[in-house]
Order: C-alpha cells, then sequence, then structure tokens
C-alpha cells in the first residue's frame, strides 16, 4: 500500500524525488514538496494521535499552524528529539524520524481510549481539579500517571548537538506573511527605497495562492509568486525570510522571528551548519498580512478521524495532490468552500453531497458545483458523524434559518471525509501580543485587530478581505502608507489581475444544532487539543462561570500548543448562546506570544555552554589552576575555595590552611574584592553621607573600615576606604556587591546631590590583590620591598596604607587585616598580578607560605567574628543588631543614609534579633548554617524561633566549632542557654557568648 | 522589549542596556532627623501604581551610567517623553 491517495499529476511536489521516512516505527515514502503531514494522508494513515483527555483516535484536520492534532515527536536520536512540531508545518526529508506524542500502549489501540468511550459523561470540565485533588500528597503520583497517558511529548536527555544563532536586526519594514498581500506589501515598499524584511512560515510564498488553482494575471500564481521574489531577493535592501515564523509582535515594534534553516534537510544540521536562527527585529513599520484561518463547525462526533477542515483538503489536493479520502461530504455556511468539493469533485473523487446550512444558496461557485452534478442539500447540516477509526457515514438533518434547531427527519448517507467550513477567522494574533484588544466584526464573522499603538498597518485577510483581489489592493495600499510615514516617495506597482468570483452572502453559524439537547448529543468538539466539548462550555457556564476568561481556564479551552486557533471562536459563540449574549458582549478572545512553538535551542542561541554566563578570572588564575584549586562561583568570578593537598579531604585542607595562617603565613588572593576610585574636592563630604561612620578627618594615608547601609538603616555592604590623597579615595566592596554599590553611589549623586563635585570608577579588574597573613607576613614583606621603606609596628602601623615596590613593581600596600592576625594586602598593577604572586612564593617557601581560598578565608575571619555582608546580614539588621554600634558616627551633620531609618520605633524596640557568637556545649557539634534557635526545646510545636545560624565553621585552631548567629536580645543573653532542634531530631545544647572567640583583645595583629 | 532614548547618550538603545530604578520625583527630605516615623516611612516605602502614565527613573546601567526621568503609560507601555535629572515632566496625568 503505497501512497494511495496520491493523485497522478500536480500540486507543488517532485514525483521525481521520493523521499523514506518513518512514523511510530513503520517505513513509509513520500515525496520531495510534501510535508510530514501531506505525506502521511497520501499514505493513507488516518489515526495521528490520541486525545489528551477523553483519549480518543484523532486524525489531522487542518494544514497550516492552527493544525491541533498531528502533533509530533521528531528525532532520529536520543539528543536530536523535538516535541510538539506540528506535522502540517514539517517539510518531509529522507530519513525523518517521527512518532505520535500522545497514544499509551500505541495510538491504534489506547488503554485511555475505554475512559473517553464510556466516561465520556464521568469526565466534564474540572474534572482533573475534581478528583484528583484529594487526598491534596497524591497529586504528584496521579499527576505522573496523567502525564504519560496524556502524552505532552519528552524533551531530549542528551546535550542538544546542534548550533543555534540569535541575530539582532533593524528594518524599516517588516512585512508578516508572504501571501497575496503581503507579498505586495513588500514589493511596494522595497521599490520605495526601504529596508524590508518579508517573513513567512512556510517553505514557500504565496500563502494562499499555494492551495488554490487561481491565476494571476493570466499566468499560474506560481509563476507570478517567483516572479515577485525574484524581484525582492535581488533588492539589496531586503531581507527574504522563508521557514521564518514572526513569533512575537513586543513592544515599541520589536519582533521575533524563528527561521528554521536546517529542519527540512536533516535530523541534524548537516556540516555543522546553524540549524535555527531567531532574529530580534526592530522596525520602523509593521505590516501584518498574516491572512486568516478556516473555521471548522462544532457538530456531533466531529473529532472522528476523516473530519477535516474544508480549506485543507483544497490545500492537499492543489499543493500536495493528495486526495484524503474517497467519498466527501462538505458541510458549509459560505459559498467559499465550495471549492473544496469542485476540487474533490476535479480530482476524480466522488463527492456524496454538500450540506448547506443557508436556505438557499446562489452564487457562481455554487452554480459550478451544481454545473458538475454535485448534490447540494440547503437548509441543512450534519449533526452527527459515524465511524470510529474512520468516519463511515453522516447524519443529516434540516435545520431552521438561524440555525438554532433541527427542523426534518434524520437521514444518513454515507462518506470517509466531512469537510466542514464556518468561515474564516482573521489570523490576528500578533496585533494582540501587544495588547490591543480585537474587534468583533458582524460582516466579517470575526475578530479583526483592534487599536493599537504599534507601529502596525494590516493588508488582506486578517482584515477580513478574503478574496485575492482585495488582498492586492490592500497590499499596495499598506506599503504606500509605510512608505509615505517613513517620508519615502510613493511608487508605481501594477495590481495583478484577478478573476473575481463573487460569493453569496455567509451565515453566522458556529454550533450545530442536534435533535438532543448539547448535554445529551454526541460529543461535539471545540477544542480538539484539549477535548473541549461544547456541552463542556455550556456545563462551565452553568457552574457560573459566566467570564470567557473563566470559561476558558475552567475548560482549558485554548490552552494547548495550538493556543485554540481553530476552537477558541467557536467556544464563545457557545458560551453566548447558553448565556444569551452576542459574541462581542461575550468578551473578547487574545492570543499571546508565542504564534507557535519555539524550540529553547532558538532561544538560548550560543548563550549555553561555556557561553551562558562570562567567567571572571583574576590575574593570578591560572596559578591556582595549576596548584590544584577547587573553585567556587562568587558572582561571575571563580574563586579558590580551597587549594587540596594529594589525599587530603576538604577538611583536612582547610585545617591546614588555618594552621599555617595563624601559625606562620598564608595568602590569599582578594583581587575580586570590588574597588571604586573615588575624586573630587566633596568626595569626602559624600563618603560622609553614604557610609555610617565619619570621615571627615580621615588623614591620608589612612584606612578606614565603613558600613554601607539603606534608608531603612540595614546593612547592604561593607568594606575597607583609604584615603589616597586630599581629594582621592579608593573604596573596597564585597565581591559580589561591586556593580551594586557603584549604582548605588551614582544614585544618590545623580538624583540627590548633583552639587557635590566627586566621581566614581570602578578599578576592580586593574589591580591585583593579594593578602598575606600570620606573624611572618612582615619578615616576607621586607624581603621583596627596597631597604629604605620602614615597615615596621610604629612606623606602618595597623590601618596605613604606603606606597612601595614590592617585587620591583609599583604597590599600595594596606596594612588592614580580616583574620586578626598581622597581614598586607598589596596591590599591584593586574598585569603584574602573577609576577609578584610568584615571588612571594619564591620567598614564602621558608615560612610555609600557604595559599589559602575563601573557605579559609570565612572560619579565620569568623574566628574573630567578623562579618560578611550578605551572610551574617540579609536587609534585615541594623549596625547595633550586630552590635556594631562603633561603626555608626549619630553625630555627624549631614543625616547619612540609614541613619533617620535605624531611629524607627522597630529598629529601637527591645527584643530585636542581634549577633553573638554561638559555643556548642559539645564542642565537636558544627552547627547547620540556617538552624533556628528556640529558648525552651520542650514548648510544644510550633516552638516560638528567636534567630537563625548565620555562620559555623570547625575551628582547627581552636579545637571547637565556632558559629555566629541572631538570637533575640541576644546581646544581652551572654552566658545563656540556646538551643537547635535539627531536621534529623537531634537538639543541640549552646551558649551564647561573644562573636570574638580568637584573641579578643586584638593583640595578633597589633605586632 | 522598550527601546529607550537615553538623553545623554542621544540616541535610542534596548531595553537590554538599561534598568528601571522605580518612581521618579521622590525627594529625599531635606532634614531626615525631623520627620516622623509616618513621613519617613511615606517616604522609604510608599510608590504609586499608577493605571496611565507613571514618571520613573530608568540608568542607562550598560550605557553612559546615566539616570534619568521617563513618562511612560503602564497599559500600553508608551514612552510619552524622557528628561535630564533635575527637569520637570511636561506629559502629566490629567
Amino acid at each position: 500500500m503505497s501512497q494511495k491517495n496520491r493523485l497522478q499529476n500536480g500540486g507543488r511536489i517532485d514525483r521525481s524525488q521520493p523521499l523514506t521516512f518513518t512514523y511510530n516505527g513503520k517505513k513509509f515514502e513520500g515525496f520531495a514538496g510534501d510535508t510530514l503531514a501531506s505525506a502521511l494522508l497520501a499514505n493513507g494513515v488516518d489515526i495521528i494521535g490520541r486525545s489528551f483527555k477523553y483519549s480518543r483516535p484523532r486524525g489531522i484536520v487542518a494544514a497550516g499552524a492552527e493544525e491541533p492534532n498531528a502533533i509530533m515527536q521528531l528525532g532520529a536520536t536520543e539528543a536530536t528529539q523535538v516535541p510538539n512540531v506540528r506535522a502540517t508545518q514539517q517539510e518531509l526529508f529522507s530519513g525523518l524520524v517521527s512518532g505520535s506524542t500522545n497514544g499509551w500502549p500505541s495510538v491504534d489501540n489506547d488503554v485511555m481510549g475505554l475512559v473517553g468511550k464510556f466516561g465520556g459523561k464521568m469526565m466534564p470540565p474540572g474534572f482533573y481539579y475534581k478528583t484528583f485533588m484529594y487526598p491534596q500528597s497524591m497529586w504528584e503520583t496521579y499527576e505522573k500517571v496523567i502525564r504519560k497517558a496524556a502524552g505532552l511529548g519528552r524533551s531530549p536527555n542528551e546535550y542538544d548537538p546542534d548550533i543555534y544563532d540569535k541575530v539582532n536586526q533593524h528594518a524599516d519594514v517588516v512585512v508578516v506573511g508572504a501571501g497575496p498581500s503581503g507579498l505586495i506589501a513588500a514589493l511596494t515598499a522595497a521599490r520605495g527605497g526601504a529596508r524590508v524584511i518579508i517573513a513567512d512560515e512556510q517553505n514557500e510564498f504565496g500563502g494562499s495562492l499555494l492551495s488554490s488553482k487561481e491565476s494571476i494575471d493570466g499566468k499560474a500564481a506560481h509563476a507570478w509568486i517567483a516572479d515577485v521574489v525574484k524581484e525582492l531577493e535581488a533588492n539589496d535592501n531586503v531581507m527574504v525570510l522563508p521557514r521564518s515564523t514572526v513569533n512575537g509582535y513586543h513592544d515599541h515594534n520589536f519582533l521575533t522571528i524563528h527561521e528554521r534553516l536546517t529542519d527540512h534537510i536533516a535530523d541534524r544540521a548537516p556540516n555543522g551548519q546553524v540549524r535555527q536562527r531567531y532574529h530580534r527585529v526592530r522596525t520602523k513599520w509593521v505590516i501584518l498580512a498574516t491572512g486568516a484561518h478556516e473555521r471548522p463547525l462544532v457538530f456531533g462526533n466531529n473529532d472522528v478521524p476523516g473530519c477535516m477542515v474544508a480549506n485543507a483538503i483544497s490545500t492537499y489536493i492543489n499543493r500536495y495532490g493528495v486526495v484524503p479520502g474517497k467519498e466527501l461530504v462538505l458541510m458549509t455556511t459560505n459559498d467559499n468552500a465550495y471549492h473544496t468539493a469542485i476540487d474533490w469533485h476535479d480530482a476524480g473523487r466522488k463527492v456524496q453531497a454538500i450540506v448547506d446550512t443557508r436556505q438557499n444558496p446562489e452564487g457562481e461557485l455554487v452554480k459550478a458545483a451544481r454545473d458538475r452534478g454535485i448534490t447540494v442539500i440547503a437548509g441543512s447540516a450534519v449533526i452527527d458523524v459515524h465511524g470510529g477509526k474512520r468516519v463511515n457515514g453522516v447524519s443529516v438533518a434540516s435545520i431552521n434559518e438561524d440555525g438554532s434547531k433541527i427542523t426534518g427527519s434524520v437521514k444518513k448517507l454515507s462518506a470517509d471525509t466531512v469537510a466542514s467550513s464556518g468561515g474564516w477567522s482573521p489570523v490576528i494574533h500578533l496585533s494582540c501580543h501587544t495588547g490591543s484588544k480585537p474587534v468583533w466584526n458582524e460582516d466579517v464573522l470575526g475578530f479583526l485587530p483592534g487599536k493599537t499603538v504599534q507601529k502596525q498597518l494590516t493588508a488582506g485577510a486578517i482584515n477580513g478581505t478574503f478574496n485575492t483581489a482585495g488582498a492586492f489592493e490592500e497590499g499596495k495600499k499598506a506599503g504606500l502608507e509605510a512608505l509615505s510615514n517613513l517620508d519615502l516617495n510613493a511608487v508605481e506597482v501594477a495590481i495583478p489581475a484577478t478573476i473575481d468570483v463573487k460569493e453569496s452572502k455567509a451565515m453566522a453559524l458556529f454550533h450545530v444544532p442536534h435533535t438532543k439537547p448539547t448535554s445529551q448529543a454526541p460529543k461535539q468538539f471545540v477544542d480538539y487539543q484539549n477535548d473541549v466539548t461544547a456541552a463542556g462550555i455550556e456545563l462551565a457556564c452553568r457552574e457560573g462561570f459566566e467570564s470567557i476568561e473563566h470559561v476558558k481556564r475552567y475548560t482549558a479551552m485554548g490552552f494547548g500548543t495550538d493556543q485554540g486557533k481553530l476552537g477558541n471562536i467557536n467556544g464563545m459563540a457557545v458560551a453566548a448562546k447558553i448565556l444569551n449574549k452576542s459574541i462581542p458582549e461575550t468578551g473578547t478572545t487574545i492570543f499571546r506570544p508565542n504564534y507557535t512553538p519555539i524550540t529553547f535551542g532558538a532561544i538560548a542561541g550560543r548563550d549555553c555552554g561555556a557561553l551562558f554566563d562570562p567567567e571572571r578570572y583574576s590575574a593570578m588564575h591560572k596559578w591556582h589552576l595549576e596548584h590544584g584549586a577547587k573553585f567556587e562561583d562568587v558572582g561571575q568570578w571563580k574563586r579558590p575555595w580551597y587549594f587540596p593537598k594529594a589525599g587530603e579531604s576538604m577538611q583536612q585542607s582547610l585545617d591546614r590552611e588555618c594552621l599555617a595562617t595563624r601559625e606562620s603565613i598564608g595568602i590569599l588572593d582578594a583581587s575580586t574584592l570590588g574597588k571604586i576610585d573615588i575624586q573630587g574636592k566633596d568626595a569626602r563630604e559624600f563618603l560622609g553621607r553614604i557610609y555610617s561612620n565619619a570621615w571627615a578627618k580621615l588623614p591620608v594615608g589612612k584606612c578606614r573600615y565603613g558600613l554601607m547601609l539603606k534608608e531603612d538603616g540595614m546593612v547592604f555592604d561593607d568594606g575597607v576606604t583609604s584615603c589616597l590623597a586630599e581629594n582621592h579615595f579608593l573604596m573596597t566592596t564585597t565581591s559580589g556587591g561591586a556593580a551594586t554599590v557603584l549604582n548605588w553611589l551614582e544614585l544618590y549623586h545623580q538624583t540627590e546631590w548633583p552639587e557635590l563635585e566627586v566621581y566614581f570608577t570602578s578599578v576592580t579588574d586593574h589591580w591585583a590583590t593579594m593578602t598575606i597573613s600570620g606573624p611572618n607576613s612582615r619578615k616576607l614583606l621586607e624581603e621583596l620591598i627596597d631597604s629604605d621603606v620602614d615597615v615596621s609596628k610604629d612606623s606602618f602601623k595597623f590601618m596605613d596604607w604606603k606606597p612601595m615596590t614590592v617585587a620591583g613593581v609599583p604597590a599600595r600596600v594596606f596594612r588592614i587585616s580580616f583574620t586578626g592576625e598581622l597581614s598586607f594586602e598589596i596591590n599591584v598593577q593586574a598585569n603584574y598580578g602573577m609576577h609578584v604572586w610568584k615571588k612571594l612564593f619564591e620567598h614564602g617557601e621558608k615560612y610555609n607560605l600557604t595559599p589559602y581560598g575563601t573557605e579559609t578565608m570565612h572560619i579565620l575571619r569568623a574566628e574573630k567574628g567578623f562579618i560578611i555582608a550578605g551572610q551574617d546580614t540579609d536587609g534585615s539588621v541594623h549596625p547595633y543588631d550586630l552590635g556594631m554600634g562603633w561603626a555608626v558616627s549619630m553625630n555627624k551633620p549631614f543625616s547619612f543614609i540609614g541613619k533617620r531609618g535605624m531611629q524607627r520605633e522597630d529598629c529601637v524596640r527591645a527584643e530585636r534579633k542581634q549577633m553573638v557568637g554561638i559555643k556548642t556545649i559539645d564542642p565537636n557539634v558544627v552547627l547547620p548554617e540556617g538552624a533556628q534557635g528556640v529558648f525552651d526545646p520542650t514548648a510544644p510545636i510550633p516552638m516560638p524561633m528567636v534567630g537563625h545560624v548565620s555562620s559555623s565553621y570547625w575551628s582547627a585552631c581552636l579545637g571547637r566549632s565556632v558559629a555566629l548567629g541572631f538570637v533575640k536580645g541576644g546581646l544581652d543573653k551572654m552566658g545563656e542557654k540556646v538551643y537547635y532542634p535539627l531536621v534529623d531530631g537531634r537538639i543541640v545544647e549552646a551558649e551564647i557568648c561573644s562573636p570574638i572567640f580568637l584573641d579578643p583583645k586584638g593583640e595578633r595583629q597589633n605586632v | 522589549m522598550f527601546y529607550i532614548y537615553c538623553p545623554y547618550c542621544g540616541e535610542h538603545r534596548e531595553e537590554e542596556e538599561f534598568h528601571n530604578q522605580g518612581q521618579a520625583h521622590i525627594e529625599r527630605p531635606a532634614d531626615p532627623d525631623s520627620c516622623s516615623d509616618e513621613e519617613w516611612g511615606n517616604y522609604m516605602f510608599f510608590r504609586k501604581n499608577p493605571r496611565g502614565l507613571h514618571h520613573e527613573i530608568w540608568v542607562h546601567a550598560a550605557g553612559c551610567r546615566k539616570f534619568f526621568n521617563v513618562t511612560r503609560h503602564t497599559v500600553t507601555y508608551e514612552i510619552k517623553e524622557v528628561y535630564k535629572m533635575g527637569e520637570q515632566p511636561k506629559v502629566v496625568a490629567e
């Protein structure tokens, strides 16, 4: 059985190029030019999936982006799996591997199908909410089963091997859609000299012309299209983008276009080519020429495979040379769909009847059908479809003039295909993306684009102009309007000649009546993808969901990957009918980006793997790598975490690093600390306002620690600032906070105190900073500096800085300490960093100079009770909570940032959580950070919590654990007990103590 | 995504280069120490959330690092005007 539905001639396929593909494990053949859908139909494949909720067999119903059923999983290998691909949009290639995304164990024999067959009444809208909510703890279990049964496709478990690109574009005019109106619009704009991008989701330009037998300017439509494309491609100002879906229309005329470069060639992009490209386009004008989707009608069992949208059938016949059945019944509310019956008849297959819902259809196409001997049953409707896995007949009955009830007896007709047309819905999706509300138009029987603030024009079927001649006119008009808006001269564009077919008035019918009330009639599907029926919508309305937005959410109408392209308007009509309102009174329909699903690959582009986020390295990074450092991420910095020696555990490394520093000398790469150079005659005044402590009298050559607060009085950063010259300071910030602090300084300078003359420059990367710390650090420094520079205790005091030459390189050396040891922070120009670092090691070997990372730094500072902003502070602690009132100068003349804030009622009350040291009674127990303290571990649950542990480590130097944390009123509770009930059931008893565990008098750093 | 004119650079740039810094024209009280808790609380925490025109501060973070004011419509997202720090808006809500 090969391609039993393929015609011998016609269509845009190449019969000399057969292609083999796989669907659900079986091999099939199609032709170049096919889509996966047309090839499946050619081969007579009826069932392409199972429905979401009732698991009913489903077939292909449409031929484009609006397809709700034929959602495929593609991919020949695990790494190239792509879920949610519409078979109607996937071009066929040799070796394509596809499968249904739902249906378990197989689409032909589906376990869940029984539920759909017999359990229909048991699954009303809200079924899942109503059924699976209780007990709540079981939801995760239910969900797994439901997901498997429903089958939403799956993502690959391996890395995507393909390359994706992102491109930024600027244009004068972007034309969305290359049907007749879009082509003329682009041609007009391009001839006028505008920079134009024209994008269309299909592989070929032409839009509706590709599906019809129309002739343009007396020649076949495709010949005319080829001429236009040739002219556009030859124009340097025009970018022609086929296979490119404009997926999003965002604020200020920003469009996102998803271009598929190789998806039609192979499973993987050949030769390392880019697979997909994501264009981010800022354009002056947008012309939406997005066309329209035909609406199916809602009638009994309208989801049985073989039920299709009328125009889709014409597309399969005219474009792909495929007639998807033998015997057709067409139900229509309008003349236009007669084309389908005529195409079917002309392809040599039988048209059983045209069932027209209008009482007296007349018009050229009606006549053309009758002339061919096709039976037209007027004033009637198909009210039910028979068959399980394929249509085998229909029930037809006469209806009254407004289509609200059945007026005659039911007659059965045989058929294997049912086409239906309820008219056309303009594709207004993109115009909705920017918040424009669509407006119902009674003549068009559809929603049209509403008022917009975007620089947007529309042309063709999107405006409800469904004939080709009208589309050409509007396309030209939009092109000329864009030119005029761009101050470009108008140009001459001839409107191509078309043969105008007069159509008579269509009937407003969406939901076909049945002899039984809707709730008892056979299922009448509105939204195929989410299995929403007319009865379900009626029930939702009866249950009180009267707003269409609520109806949608309750029934899930329009919430599938197709966004309800086919169903939404029918659903609104059903709701309007039961609520006794008109469609516009019921509400409107809004579509959101993206128009069709887009791959994560395209969104990510090259921003993945090593390029996901920039990594920042210090000048000594290579040395750290060579010496086996383990790294931790601090902001974008890669900082050495610790330096394990062979066979060492992390704790063993930390113990060794800590002891070496306290006993002799350790070295830390501190280059990542934020450094801001501050200059100007008001720099000192500015510092006084931005820091909590006093800066007015800090002399040149001195350093000072400062706390930076927010207006609410809470600490947000800290660091040492040094006076380099009278009007020149160097501020240091936390490694992660550098950019935030710089922005903070600029904010206050530019918005509050522009009168102050002060300038800020980030110099973080300009300096390499290495801190040597420990009793032997002075000896080591002395070996590397000129002999006439005195760094002795009294001439280079604690909190002094001096310029000097270190290892032959100009340096700033700061005598500051974050370890509590004698400590020197050596700053050299970054490109000398490695040289100085190595020199330090040459000379430091005899002192057992030991490199340490951030973890040892944390332990050493915690032993001294020094805070880390962001670890021991969380935006809710002020300096007094930290016991750091010494860093606040309340009598500065200017009310510094945070001063008023920390005097608020809540900030001065007793029993605030305050930072203290926490000494576990068992010295070997290291509390987990984040543990919550209680005063009474026997209190009933929930126990009143009194504060958390913010820093906690094993201290090798003290031979016990040390911790910092917050306790309510802690500063007045020294020596009292606090308990930490842990998740494992243990309750750790601890004593509140001073946060300074080591050298409380600070003698070690003053030597 | 917005397309924002930086009045200091004199060019339109993509929103990615800018950060929103919240409501504009909130002046820090000249004498914070004499503010009541309520006055200080209003200054620190209370912000408008209008449906319509909103004056807000943006910073050209990945550009010239200058702060400036934007009058933006919170429903349509139209930027009605851009003006430098210290200047007053010309487009205001009725």
